[in-house]
């Protein structure tokens, strides 16, 4: 346990001030909370292309012969359809099925993962992913130091990066290793925010040329700010409020990234709350006429905001909130008491926004 | 975004609020100023107050959100609320665009002019800024 109250800032810092972005503290990093603007930010990324410094997250690497066998014992999903150069999204739980982090897993050889932690939850992930090695021939590594972290995403995003690249791009889901901007990256298909791009991954020295050289042609630097607000419009869950420890994935809609059959930790409990249902559900809302919902305002009658914000592009008060499971199906009308006024919103279906909707 | 200002004709209240005041009519006109429109980010919503509501000087009296965040805005006098400024409903941006012109929130009529000694002039204001 680190005790120090400094902020680490990313190899990217100057830069972000050097653009006049606006630094807070997040996860104990300094990072830009935003640069123009949060709905301008968000707005680039929408119709255009944005990048991101996401090098706060970590990335641990499992590497042996049973690296598949110990991941699969961890992680949620089955990793046996992750194929050698594939990505896939997980949970991991503990035996309770509490959520201790959502994470994304690359598959970069037959036995050698990397697995990309939330900045927030990198030292505990990365304690539960060693603490439970023993018995696997697998070395668990972090590699956070290693990394700088680039996200640029939009549907201009991989024009873009294909023009500095030295070969094809990944697709949705996939990775691989590439020269961009000269850079040895490894270029993945992901990203969180709804739209088409890539995120890459490099040495922390290569990370402001690579800056450069993607703002420099045509990417709008984005961040912490419009990142929420894109990823709240397709209701992609933020660790810490739409889940923690306290919630199993199937309460928090998360199910479709558990494969109880697997035996992951947790898998029992999961499975159990599968069979039985929960008593509480995330869903998305949207607030019908003014006011914006901010986290933790109750929902009346029972439950509360896990996330609310401003929508840049359906402009108006969207979220997602624990409601009891009776009244999460779609289109059920809630009441959220916001700051003392009661404003009226409805459950709405995944995701709240859809490209030319 | 308009560039930092903070014309010498208002007084300024510490919670970054300003008042034009008319002495001749003992009313007001408030708004926020270019500090906090700046801290805020581009608002998106300005809840307004109703006409006739009573307000009184260093109490929140109405709120201002932006993307990410929601603001009390308090009141830097005391009085009686005849007029808000119903452009803000369509254009909220506004109060960033002209903080001090276009952008104001609400006119008030005041309970005590006399309140008017205790706020701060704009070089008094600045200099808390710093």
């Amino acid at each position: 346990m680190s005790f120090t109250t400094e902020l680490r800032r990313t190899p990217l810092y100057d830069r972000h001030a050097a653009a006049g972005a606006r630094l807070v503290p997040f996860a104990g990093w300094e990072m830009p909370v935003q640069y123009a603007g949060i709905r301008e930010e968000h707005i680039a990324v929408r119709t255009g292309v944005g990048v991101f410094d996401v090098s706060h997250m970590g990335q641990v690497e499992t590497t042996g012969p049973q690296a598949l066998d110990f991941l699969q014992h961890l992680l949620s999903n089955d990793l046996r359809r992750m194929p050698e150069g594939g990505a896939q999204y997980s949970v991991m739980c503990r035996e309770d099925g509490g959520v201790l982090d959502d994470l994304f897993s690359y598959r970069l050889a037959e036995c050698t993962f990397l697995t990309v932690t939330n900045a927030a939850n990198h030292e505990k992930d990365l304690a539960w992913l060693q603490s439970h090695a023993d018995g696997f021939d697998v070395d668990v590594v972090d590699r956070a130091a290693d990394f700088a972290m680039l996200a640029v995403q939009g549907p201009k995003a991989r024009d873009l990066v294909r023009k500095l690249s030295d070969g094809a791009l990944p697709g949705r889901f996939r990775v691989c290793e590439r020269s961009v901007g000269g850079a040895a990256v490894l270029v993945c298909g992901t990203g969180y925010t709804g739209e088409d791009g890539v995120e890459l991954l490099m040495r922390p020295d290569d990370a402001s040329g690579l800056w450069d050289a993607i703002t420099q042609a045509g990417a709008t630097p984005v961040g912490l700010g419009a990142r929420d607000t894109l990823r709240l419009e397709v209701c992609f869950h933020l660790y810490g409020n739409d889940m923690d420890e306290n919630r199993n994935p199937i309460e928090a809609g998360l199910g479709w990234c558990c494969k109880e059959r697997t035996g992951f930790i947790g898998s029992d409990a999961v499975a159990a709350a599968r069979e039985d249902g929960t008593a509480e559900k995330l869903v998305p809302f949207a607030i019908e006429g003014q006011g914006i919902a901010r986290q933790g305002n109750p929902v009346i009658g029972g439950g509360e905001v896990t996330s609310g914000t401003f929508s840049p592009c359906l402009e108006r008060g969207i979220g997602m909130a624990y409601v009891s499971s009776a009244r999460a199906a779609e289109g059920t009308p809630i009441e959220i008491d916001v700051r003392g006024r009661t404003r009226p919103a409805v459950v709405e279906r995944k995701p709240l926004y859809r490209k030319g909707a | 975004m308009a560039d930092p200002s903070y014309p010498d004709d208002l007084k300024y209240h510490p919670e970054h609020d300003w008042a034009r005041i008319d002495g001749d009519t003992n009313t007001a006109t408030f708004g926020i100023t270019w500090y906090a429109q700046d801290a805020l980010g581009e608002v998106v919503f300005f809840d307004a107050p109703d006409v006739g509501a009573e307000i009184s000087k260093d109490q929140p009296y109405t709120e201002v959100e932006s993307v990410k965040a929601v603001s009390d805005v308090f009141a830097p006098l005391s009085g009686e609320v005849t007029a808000i400024n119903e452009a803000l409903a369509d254009k909220p941006e506004t109060i960033n665009e002209d903080p001090y012109g276009e952008g104001w929130l609400v006119k008030v009529k005041l309970s005590d002019p006399s309140e008017v000694d205790a706020l701060m002039d704009s070089a008094e204001y600045q200099a808390t800024l710093d």
